[in-house]
């Protein structure tokens, strides 16, 4: 109730704005406007509010669309609220919109009337037809588009001006910064777009962390000559080659700054670029003296770094080693040991039914490898059945489970895996009174070997399903995880390996149970 | 160098904003961080998304551009801003939808 009452209000003042910013005619203006100062060319398109009344009037309304911005991300932190908190804050993106038309004189429709149905036509039918396994590349993408968005209307703003020398000093440099950015956000997304994909150019993987002498020391040069670059756009504003050249330094670095980081990484990196595309809109804002496009750009800044943390924070690494790359290389060698000339034991669906079916306590452990082969929907049939037959069943969903933040939680929803579940690290509480760890093309977040000081991945949270009483791990092969790191749990007693093809395995152990 | 810090001295109505803006900029980085904090891990995907629509807000900048602008600038600049800006928009609230869609209680 509260919140209609909001939105009437935010409407009214909306309204209020819009009307304001109408052209009117002299002979329907009161007596008491003729005082209003003329800056517009002809009495005719005197509006009746004077210009900084209607600065003032459209910059609350920014704000109070940024409040909408507020209210709909913090609900969209709580399940019960959430799909109302992203209603929310398209209203504050309506009430934007309306607002800058409405702010201006004489707009031509036009070019947004076409660059509205273009852009929205691709994004609806993106948002429609995208599979939720894909939903990371998409977001990626929806990133970089918002990125390079924010690059376009700095270049505008740049070179908008036939004289250059109009740019005053703080337009100068944030138009650099914006550039810088802007372009960043948008090919380093197309990489992570690319590594997500599993896309391969030229027979190299993109998906694999790709790793050359002297990388590091090409980025810094290259971020140097963005800032002498930006240094001369400041002190000559005429200087449009340096524009240029931000342009096309900032968009290798970010395919530079992307390239070298792992797969097993890319939810630090989708969350990082999120953040970017805030702070992309952010600069966008100085650059235009816009305070809505400062506040919702930071507010979604400030959401991909805390992002970012919690997903460093699952994996134990610092930022600064994930953006550094080459994680996860040595295959051989990982773990300090190697693993060869040790066996691993087998079941079929048949053996692993009955072991199922004589739990009282079974832990699915899905990893992106569940998701790969679609096998979500028939480990939540085979979950029913089994809770039918008396089993408690819980997943164990680790937070970079997944391409990016959340992921695996989403397919879940997708199967329709009732929410109350869904557990997180807090499982490895219950582990030892759990019956069979049942693990589905997870690897890395149940690897044993996080707990020791010389691995790759030392000290990353993880699932210890090594103390369950049996560990059930369906996985096509021996080969090591997305990380590249080999787990020496597939070779403890008390795991038994259930090889295939997810789908395939959880479809036949969902035909045993219902044979019975 | 000491010209533009001179310019700048004399800009400094130009630069009055600035400050202010700067002030808006932390605060609102603070307010981000205070308000998203406390997401729990089922729905990282989706305010992920939803943030990502709402750094769309360049759109307001493509509007601008694309609505008053002149010339070249605005047919080319204009009208890329705004496709780019809407496919973020449009996009990013719509997948959201989708997926929360699928949170619902049963």
């Amino acid at each position: 109730m509260r919140l209609a009452r909001t939105v009437a209000l935010v409407l009214v003042i909306t309204g209020a704005a819009a009307a304001v910013g109408q052209d009117t005619k002299p002979a329907t203006l009161p007596a008491t406007t003729q005082a209003v100062p003329t800056d517009t060319a002809t009495p005719v398109d005197q509006p009746v509010l004077s210009p900084a009344v209607r600065d003032f009037l459209v910059n609350l309304t920014y704000a109070i669309a940024a409040i909408f911005f507020v209210f709909g991300l913090k609900m969209l932190s709580s399940p019960r609220t959430a799909r109302r908190g992203n209603l929310v804050a398209s209203l504050g993106m309506l009430i934007a919109v309306v607002v800058t038309l409405a702010s201006k004189i004489g707009v031509d429709y036009t070019v947004i009337v076409a660059g509205f149905v273009v852009g929205g036509l691709i994004g609806l039918i993106a948002a429609r037809m995208v599979p939720m396994t894909g939903m990371p590349e998409m977001v990626a993408l929806f990133n970089g588009s918002g990125g390079l968005a924010s690059a376009v209307v700095a270049m505008a703003e740049y070179w908008k001006v036939s004289a250059f020398s109009e740019h005053l000093l703080d337009g100068r440099i944030t138009i650099g910064l914006t550039l810088l950015i802007g372009m960043l956000t948008c090919t380093g997304s197309l990489v992570a777009f690319g590594k997500l994909r599993g896309m391969t150019i030229r027979g190299v993987r993109l998906g694999n962390p790709l790793v050359f002498p002297l990388q590091h020391a090409l980025n810094l040069l290259l971020l140097l000559a963005v800032v002498a670059c930006g240094v001369a756009l400041a002190m000559n504003p005429a200087s449009w080659w340096a524009a240029l050249l931000i342009i096309v330094a900032a968009a290798a670095l970010g395919v530079l700054m992307t390239l070298p980081i792992g797969g097993a990484d890319m939810p630090v990196v989708v969350s990082l670029l999120n953040s970017y595309s805030g702070l992309a809109a952010c600069a966008a804002g100085f650059v235009l003296h816009n305070t809505g496009l400062i506040i919702s750009g930071s507010l979604v800044g400030a959401s991909g770094l805390i992002l970012t943390k919690i997903m460093c924070k699952a994996m134990n690494r610092s930022l600064i080693n994930v953006m550094a790359g080459g994680f996860g290389q040595d295959v051989a060698v990982a773990g300090g040991r190697t693993l060869e000339g040790q066996t691993v034991r087998q079941m079929d669906a048949e053996e692993a039914t009955m072991v199922l079916e004589a739990a009282q306590k079974v832990f699915v452990i899905p990893g992106y490898g569940m998701a790969v082969a679609q096998a979500q929907h028939a480990v939540a049939e085979m979950a029913n059945l089994l809770t039918q037959k008396g089993v408690e069943v819980k997943y164990g969903v680790h937070p970079v489970a997944g391409r990016m933040p959340g992921h695996m939680n989403v397919l879940l929803a997708e199967a329709n895996v009732p929410y109350e579940q869904l557990a997180d690290l807090e499982l490895n509480g219950e582990m030892d009174q759990c019956d069979v760890a049942l693990v589905i093309g997870a690897n890395d977040v149940v690897n044993p070997d996080a707990r020791r000081p010389d691995s790759q991945i030392a000290g990353m949270p993880i699932f210890d399903v090594d103390k369950a009483r049996t560990v059930m791990v369906c996985k096509r092969s021996l080969n090591p995880g997305f990380a590249g790191i080999q787990n020496p749990l597939f070779f403890n007693e008390n795991t038994v390996m259930l090889f295939g093809d997810a789908k395939k395995m959880v479809s036949s152990i969902v035909g045993e149970l219902k044979g019975d | 160098m000491w010209d533009v810090l001179a310019q700048a001295a004399g800009e400094a109505d130009i630069l009055g904003p600035l400050s202010v803006h700067l002030v808006v900029f932390l605060l609102a980085i603070l307010l981000g961080f205070e308000v998203i904090s406390k997401v729990p891990a089922t729905l990282h995907t989706p305010l992920m998304s939803g943030s990502n629509a709402i750094s769309g807000i360049t759109i307001v900048g493509a509007l601008l551009i694309a609505g008053a602008g002149e010339g070249w600038v605005k047919y080319v600049f204009g009208f890329l801003a705004m496709v780019f800006a809407t496919i973020n928009v449009v996009g990013g609230f719509a997948v959201t939808d989708r997926m929360l869609a699928m949170f619902r209680r049963r």
